[in-house]
């Protein structure tokens, strides 16, 4: 019982990260009809808006320490990160330990903005030209976007800690022991999910987008102005994407190409979801991960091995030809 | 002749005299001189813009045609590599088993991974083909390592049978791939004055067959069944109403342009012996895909100058550093030079991935025809031009 | 015994029947119209035809054939042509190509792998698709693409490229619809012509009046998915239950 539990836990953070990234997924491909395959590169963002103010919080300057050496000697430098000499050295440190938690507040105007300015600047264009286009232009946008960070950030993973306090393990009943991010990134992604589902079910705006994924062409012809609520969507899609990236640095540390990675499988994932269902593709987020999880136990591994590799695959190719519209997708949703 | 019309033979001819002459042609500055960098004429390069020119001219027979976007073409490139070096490892060191087996296992896989994906269309099936590249990718490089050597990639060792071969050679090192004799890998100089040009077996080699695999791709781009595939991509629910079965074309076409991508991994494992998972990942089927869609998506030639084009800069471009941009820039102010180097140093040397995305989202947005539409478009400007000038001309002569 | 019999066909959407117990006798060499309100079931009954939907109950027989469970290409094969509502073509294609394709449809059946040889080199079928062409004034227009043919070419266009498979049936899904009176009227005229010139059984589904009476040598009339009475034309302009069906409270 306790092993089975265990891997559903394993499961969740994984999944918590593919249903975000799903989620942001369907909401563009459902209100804007546009395959995006630059989502990828959303989340990656995301990771680096963290990375990003961790540096800036560690911005230091050096002065010289003349009491003690250093072992060559000479006069100790000591580095002091500005935050800590404006709001003292233990409300400083405090701030850099919560870098990760803090970068929320940096990347959510980061990703708006740039969901903004990517719609307006590039997806726009799109929307009348087919899937196959969309596909390319933003795969190329993924490129650009991935050598840019890369060209910045190095190739190498950067270490995004999380604060010292969230960065232990709890012991979940008799002798589970689970790290407490985690939990908090299970819990981020359920209140993330929650908010956004509470958004398109309570607020006007959410019931128009709402319509509008059901039937575009109607709303478009009831006169309400469309390209705004697209624009504000598509700024949303990427906020959530980014959100996921800046929690998920501490679970795996970020680099260029963690956005590729994730962008195979958030496809993979969506579709098993159904394409264009919102609740698909949460659902498809958490089944999948915890799947992969179970899938990476000794006892599946050894009973067929590689199975943790191609799991995901695998249900997904079984899904897709026997259920085409996926878990929970409706009629006439790109059927073609 | 051949069977094809003029304007096919002419392109065919065209292209065969480009590839026989490629030594000359892409050497153009002597050894030596500070352009030398630029010289692509050699046997390594060359052997990668014609093996390249094969896949994408495989990728387009289907892409180009029905219109089918597939996402894990680098897989079947893997096969035919992993298969190709088994074959050199078993049989014998010459090169044609090794292609054939290569083009063979390459097909079937393709009429396999084929007949499931073409059951969906659209976005559905690029991601029916990119999950199952990325499972092949995931299992030559894990559970299949008796098969594929997993991480370090399948080598040529010296105690493989090989048949038909020598384990051995008799200095004791291992034998290097041949074509009934002929090595691969010897070329022969010819200094010029300055320049000097190399010809190499394994390129001359592997050109020939891709002018074959060209030919072979004009036939099918002219017969009926090249005429169907374009009716697939124009209008599929016209061609079932029309008595047409849509799948068995599309399936014919997806296993004709996976056994292209089968030939071109043989072709790779032939001039350099050694297969790595890394050769099947998404990446390498997105390149692909950018060489077509930037030479021309449908057209005969565009994906041959895509391939050509993006390893060109992948070589060139990415040998250019710093360094070289302040030999080049030395005649401007030093802080004009400082400057232009670091606005230039983003886009070259290890950054070349960045210039080719931001050109292929250009292409994209404003050249869905590739190059060859921006071929086309110059030879219209040009031509207008002329026929306004002859129309003025033409307007003057009753005047006068 | 009519060409075409459909026999107690039921189809329900949800909880929505869309057809009720349909009988349909299409006698050979005659145009049958199928005519009726919107939402009478015309489409589905169509789409029930040419494959698209399996009935739930019923039989549809093509020369003594079952139709059901065949794929729209086979239906095809065995002589059923159709015409869509908006024309469908090969877009990207010459008009030639598009007459073409039906004719290798026709020679080679559903699938035949003539990856070497040249188009070119298939004088017969050229020769077949270009006389089919002449025959409706279209020889003129054989190297254009057929997406920049006006509206009206384009119909033509997908009637030759129907008739060229010397169908036994021709099914026309409102080849009128949306098209403006001097447009509609040519097709009436093509229409006319083709039916003088060939022995081709037609089923027209439509709901222009002034068509049906222009064409039909038999009609059904559907409503709420039941054939309500079939009759000739005359008779069925003075039929009270038509006209109330059809035109909701007779003046």
């Amino acid at each position: 019982m306790d092993a089975i539990l265990v891997q559903i836990l394993n499961g969740l953070d994984k999944g918590s990260a593919y249903a975000l990234i799903a989620l942001g997924l369907t909401l563009i491909f459902g209100t804007l009809g546009v395959v995006n395959f630059a989502h990828g590169a959303l989340f990656m963002i995301g990771a680096f808006c963290a990375v990003t103010l961790q540096r800036i919080l560690n911005l230091s300057y050096e002065t010289v320490d003349p009491d003690k050496t250093d072992f060559l000697g000479q006069p100790l430098k000591v580095k002091t990160p500005y935050v800590e000499s404006w709001f003292g050295p233990d409300v400083g440190a405090a701030i850099i330990d919560w870098s990760v938690p803090l970068a929320i507040l940096f990347a959510i105007p980061v990703m708006l903005i740039f969901g903004f300015v990517m719609e307006r600047g590039l997806i726009k264009h799109f929307y009348k030209r087919p899937h196959a286009d969309q596909i390319l232009v933003t795969f190329g946008l993924a490129i650009v976007l991935q050598e840019i960070i890369k060209a910045n950030f190095g190739a190498n993973p950067i270490q995004t800690p999380a604060p010292e306090m969230l960065s232990g393990v709890a012991t979940l009943m008799d002798g589970v022991v689970y790290p407490v991010w985690r939990i908090v990134y299970f819990c981020f992604a359920a209140l993330i999910i929650g908010g956004v589902f509470a958004f398109l079910q309570f607020t006007t705006f959410g019931m128009v987008v709402r319509a509008g994924m059901a039937d575009r062409e109607t709303v478009g012809l009831l006169g309400i102005d469309i390209d705004r609520r697209f624009t504000i969507m598509f700024g949303l899609a990427a906020a959530v994407a980014g959100l996921a990236g800046v929690m998920y640095g501490p679970i795996n540390a970020p680099n260029y190409h963690m956005g590729m990675d994730f962008l195979v499988l958030s496809f993979v994932v969506v579709v098993v979801g159904g394409m264009g269902s919102l609740p698909g593709a949460v659902l498809a987020g958490f089944v999948l991960g915890i799947l992969e999880s179970f899938a990476s136990t000794t006892w599946a591994t050894t009973t067929i091995p590689g199975i943790n590799q191609i799991i995901i695959y695998l249900v997904a190719i079984i899904i897709l030809l026997t259920r085409p519209r996926g878990l929970m997708g409706r009629a006439g949703v790109m059927e073609d | 002749m051949f069977g094809l019309d003029k304007k096919d033979l002419t392109l065919l001819l065209v292209v065969a005299l480009l590839t026989l002459l490629a030594p000359f042609i892409l050497n153009p500055f002597p050894t030596g001189s500070g352009l030398a960098q630029f010289n692509a004429g050699y046997p390594d390069l060359m052997q990668r813009f014609v093996i390249f020119g094969i896949f994408a001219i495989g990728f387009n027979i289907l892409f180009g045609l029905t219109g089918y976007l597939s996402f894990g073409h680098a897989a079947f490139l893997g096969v035919g590599s992993y298969s190709a070096v088994w074959m050199f490892k078993l049989l014998s060191m010459n090169i044609i088993p090794a292609i054939v087996l290569s083009v063979i296992i390459a097909g079937l896989f393709a009429l396999v991974i084929g007949y499931v994906s073409l059951r969906r269309s659209g976005i559905y099936f690029s991601i029916l083909t990119l999950a199952f590249a990325q499972m092949s990718f995931a299992l030559a490089y894990s559970v299949l390592t008796p098969i594929t050597n997993g991480e370090t990639g399948l080598q040529l060792t010296l105690d493989d049978p090989r048949i038909l071969g020598a384990s051995a050679t008799a200095d004791g090192s291992i034998p290097v791939t041949n074509l009934f004799g002929l090595e691969m890998r010897s070329a022969v100089n010819m200094a010029l004055g300055p320049w000097n040009f190399t010809f190499s077996a394994g390129y001359y080699v592997c050109a020939v067959v891709m002018l074959l695999a060209f030919y072979l791709a004009i036939r099918i781009f002219r017969s009926p069944f090249g005429m169907m595939l374009r009716a697939i991509k124009s209008n599929q629910n016209r061609l079932n109403y029309t008595g047409l079965n849509s799948r068995p074309y599309t399936l014919a076409a997806f296993v004709i342009s996976g056994m292209y991508a089968g030939l071109a991994g043989g072709l790779m494992a032939s001039m350099d012996p050694l297969a790595g998972a890394e050769r099947m990942q998404w990446t390498a089927s997105g390149e692909v895909v950018l060489m077509t869609i930037l030479g021309g998506a449908g057209t005969l030639i565009g994906p041959v100058l895509g391939a050509g084009m993006i390893k060109y800069f992948e070589n060139i471009f990415s040998k250019i550093n710093d360094n070289v941009l302040h030999g080049w820039f030395a005649w401007m102010p030093d802080g004009i030079e400082d400057l232009t180097v670091t606005l230039i140093h983003p886009f070259i040397g290890k950054g070349w991935h960045l210039t080719l995305g931001i050109l292929f989202m250009l292409v994209v947005i404003f050249l869905p025809g590739g190059l060859v539409e921006g071929g086309q478009r110059i030879m219209r400007l040009f031509r207008r031009r002329k026929a306004t000038e002859d129309d003025q001309t033409k307007a003057k002569q009753p005047a006068e | 015994m009519g060409i075409l019999e459909v026999k107690g066909v039921n189809k329900r959407f949800g909880g929505l029947q869309a057809l009720g117990d349909v009988n349909l006798s299409v006698a050979e060499n005659t145009v049958h119209a199928i005519i009726g309100p919107n939402g009478a079931g015309k489409s589905t009954l169509l789409n029930c035809l040419v494959g698209k939907l399996i009935p739930d109950t019923g039989s549809v027989m093509f020369n003594g054939q079952s139709v059901l469970g065949r794929k729209p290409f086979e239906i095809n094969q065995m002589g059923i042509s159709r015409v869509f509502q908006t024309p469908e073509i090969f877009g990207d294609l010459t008009v030639l190509e598009n007459v073409m394709i039906p004719c290798f449809a026709k020679r080679d059946g559903a699938f035949r792998m003539h990856a070497i040889e040249g188009v070119q080199n298939e004088r017969q079928i050229m020769e077949k698709a270009l006389a089919m062409l002449d025959d409706l004034n279209m020889a003129d227009k054989r190297n254009m693409h057929s997406a920049s043919l006006s509206r009206g070419d384009k119909r033509r266009l997908e009637m030759a490229m129907c008739l060229v498979q010397e169908p036994q049936l021709l099914l026309l899904d409102e080849p009128t619809a949306g098209m403006a009176r001097a447009d509609t009227n040519n097709t009436i005229d093509l229409l006319k012509e083709i039916k003088e010139k060939r022995d081709i059984t037609m089923c027209i589904i439509e709901h222009d009046m002034h068509v049906v009476f222009s064409l039909a040598d038999r009609i059904t009339v559907l409503a709420q998915g039941t054939p309500l009475v079939e009759d000739s034309p005359e008779n069925i302009k003075g039929n009270p239950k038509v006209r109330e069906a059809y035109l909701g409270e007779t003046a």
